[in-house]
């Protein structure tokens, strides 16, 4: 019996349709207080909605809010997945 | 007594204002639709107060523009005054981290718990006496939209009062959640469908296709509404019951004199000919009216319903990696858009933009190549005469100018270009009458703006003919306008008229009997060689005047070498 490991990936890497636990907001304060203003913080569950092509901006969802980052901010914002997830 | 609104942005605070103060303010399904305060005043008891929509902030610790005067609106506040915290109820938790941070500035406080019928489809119950028993100030359950509750928020404002809410900054999220976890119950329940389609307007592979769609048919709409009712409403107004009278006006005044033809204008072949006797009354009122507001209409009914169905900000999405080569990012769509109908609103909502990089670049190309309803329905009607083709090249060659020379701007200008952070509010479904009120506002705003101007156009146009001025100006710049543009010298009175009013000056193109090539290039010369004087104005109030000098010498010189390259490049 193998318990399911969580694996740390950040927002831009995870795959359209994943849910995950925020744990870290890395790239200064700026966004980490930009996400914090939606209430999108650390510990927050999050699931990616979509992603646009050519590195173009991801769709995130907490609750009822709905944010679209660029790919920078999601490369910066790390995520615990489930492993098989 | 003031009493400011304020509250997330797109929380509905324009409709609140709206539905209190009786005025007329925009309002739409996206973040930033209020770039700077507007006031108003109501009712309250016998007395008259001064209501404020102060732009939506997340926070008071200000990231934008708009934020730092919402956050100085409420610095700026006296003893007495009220704040109407307008919230989300759908979202609460965010909304309150807000209303804790007002609170902690000990100002009398009710808070509007907004959206109140959608929390029901949402599965989400919130124990609105619960919260006011925590908060200590009146918690009121409203549909701004609607209008329900707010007559019942009306009587609390004078029950407002600071809070005695105590907490520590850093403990603010904490509380918060706590405070959510005691009022908020939320039951799972189905995706609506409209969330299902928020959702696949957001995805590439079905995103993309959709937007391609929305913006055909947004722009197969238009002209539909736009041809028709100039083809059955205003020409048949003009032609069959103003003309007759015109015609009478003209006989009573002698059929010819100065007064004659600043009033009536010339008659060709014996008639009125609306594109050409260039009277006040003749040309002067059809112009905006018979030829142009059917346009306008058409256009404000097309935005306004994608605005209050919450596609802008999903279309924002999708053309943020375009943007990004021209150095912005997908939200200033907002600006180009409203652009199309008239580049006042669209200069003004610039501001939506963070950096002074990003609004200057915005605001050139924009200026530059994005043509308002008034100029396109004036080309539409001119050129369209020799074949949709030509039309094509008009369109084609503003998008390709816009493209590189935001291309060019972002190689060139310096500054910082920051990556897009958009909320994207639930696609909502347009509530008739806020729909119907926004394109009366927007149709009233047209006609107080362009009749006037066009009026004073017409009689400009009038007065420089009379005393040989565009002859003279015509012979001055003959070098340049015929030589490298290929136009006829008389052309120059366009160029000096356009500054007024693009639609009068392209209906001085009409009795020039210009050859089609000799059309298209002074269609897209006008369009791009400098801003009318209304958007000149609010450009050099958003760029500050070395900004708008540096950008006006760009205008200039790209509109010279494009309508050059294309006298050059096409046939005829």
């Amino acid at each position: 019996m193998t318990e399911a490991k969580a694996v740390r990936v950040s927002l831009a890497q995870m795959r359209p349709g994943q849910k995950g636990k925020i744990v870290e907001i890395n790239g200064g304060y700026g966004l980490a207080r930009k996400l914090e203003a939606l209430g999108i913080r650390t510990g927050k569950e999050i699931t990616k909605v979509s992603e646009q092509l050519m590195r173009g901006p991801v769709l995130l969802q907490h609750n009822n809010t709905q944010a679209a980052v660029g790919f920078g901010m999601a490369s910066r914002v790390l995520v615990e997945v489930d492993g098989e997830g | 007594m003031k009493i400011l609104l304020m509250g997330n942005p797109n929380v509905g605070k324009s409709v609140v204002f709206n539905r209190v103060t009786g005025a007329n303010v925009i309002a739409s399904n996206y973040a930033g639709t209020t770039v700077e305060y507007t006031k108003g005043s109501m009712r309250l008891g016998d007395t008259r107060v001064e209501l404020i929509d102060v732009p939506g902030t997340y926070t008071l610790e200000p990231t934008s523009k708009a934020e730092e005067i919402a956050v100085e609106m409420l610095s700026e506040h006296t003893d007495g005054d009220v704040v109407i915290n307008v919230v989300e109820a759908t979202n609460l938790e965010r909304s309150l981290n807000l209303t804790l941070q007002l609170l902690k500035r000990k100002i009398p406080i009710v808070v509007a718990l907004n959206f109140w019928d959608e929390t029901k489809h949402k599965g989400i119950s919130i124990d609105h006496k619960k919260l006011e028993q925590i908060l200590g100030v009146p918690c009121i359950p409203i549909c701004a939209v609607t209008g329900e509750g707010v007559n019942h928020l009306v009587e609390k404002i004078k029950e407002a009062k600071p809070s005695n809410y105590e907490y520590e900054d850093e403990e603010r999220w904490h509380e918060v959640g706590d405070i959510v976890n005691k009022v908020q119950n939320v039951t799972h329940r189905h995706h609506t469908w409209l969330e299902r389609l928020g959702d696949a307007s957001v995805r590439p592979l079905t995103g993309i296709p959709m937007a391609v769609v929305v913006m055909f048919l947004a722009f197969k709409v238009i002209r539909f509404i736009g041809e028709g009712l100039i083809g059955y409403v205003g020409e048949p107004v003009f032609e069959n019951l103003w003309a007759p009278v015109m015609m009478k006006l003209s006989a009573f005044m002698g059929s010819g004199g100065f007064l004659h033809d600043l009033v009536i204008g010339q008659l060709i072949d014996g008639e009125i000919d609306f594109g050409q006797s260039f009277g006040l009354l003749t040309t002067g009122l059809f112009i905006p009216i018979g030829a142009v507001l059917p346009y306008v209409f058409a256009f404000y009914v097309v935005l306004s319903l994608l605005e209050d169905f919450g596609f802008i900000p999903r279309l924002a999405v999708m053309v943020d990696t375009l943007m990004h080569r021209l150095g912005l990012h997908g939200f200033a769509i907002v600006p180009m858009l409203l652009g199309l109908g008239c580049n006042v609103p669209g200069a003004l909502s610039t501001r939506v933009l963070e950096t002074r990089r990003e609004r200057f670049i915005a605001a050139t190309i924009l200026s530059i190549a994005v043509p308002c309803a008034a100029l396109q329905a004036m080309v539409v009607a001119l050129v369209g005469e020799h074949g949709t083709g030509y039309i094509a090249i008009i369109y084609g060659t503003l998008l390709a100018v816009w493209i590189i020379l935001g291309l060019i701007f972002n190689k060139t200008v310096t500054g910082e270009s920051p990556e897009i952070f958009l909320e994207i509010p639930p696609y909502r479904i347009p509530y008739m009458r806020s729909l119907l009120k926004k394109i009366w506002i927007r149709i009233k705003w047209f006609l107080k703006e362009a009749v006037p101007f066009v009026l004073l156009g017409v009689l400009i146009v009038n007065l420089l003919y009379t005393f040989g001025i565009i002859q003279f100006v015509g012979k001055i710049t003959a070098p340049v306008v015929t030589r490298v543009l290929g136009l006829p010298k008389e052309a120059v009175g366009a160029l000096i008229v356009g500054f007024l009013r693009k639609d009068v000056a392209v209906g001085m193109l009409i009795p020039l009997g210009l050859t089609i090539k000799q059309l298209v290039v002074a269609s897209i010369v006008l369009a791009m060689y400098f801003p009318c004087v209304a958007t000149f104005t609010t450009l050099i109030k958003e760029l500050g005047i070395v900004d708008m000098l540096k950008s006006a010498v760009i205008m200039v010189v790209s509109s010279f070498v494009v309508g050059g390259l294309l006298n050059l490049i096409l046939p005829g």
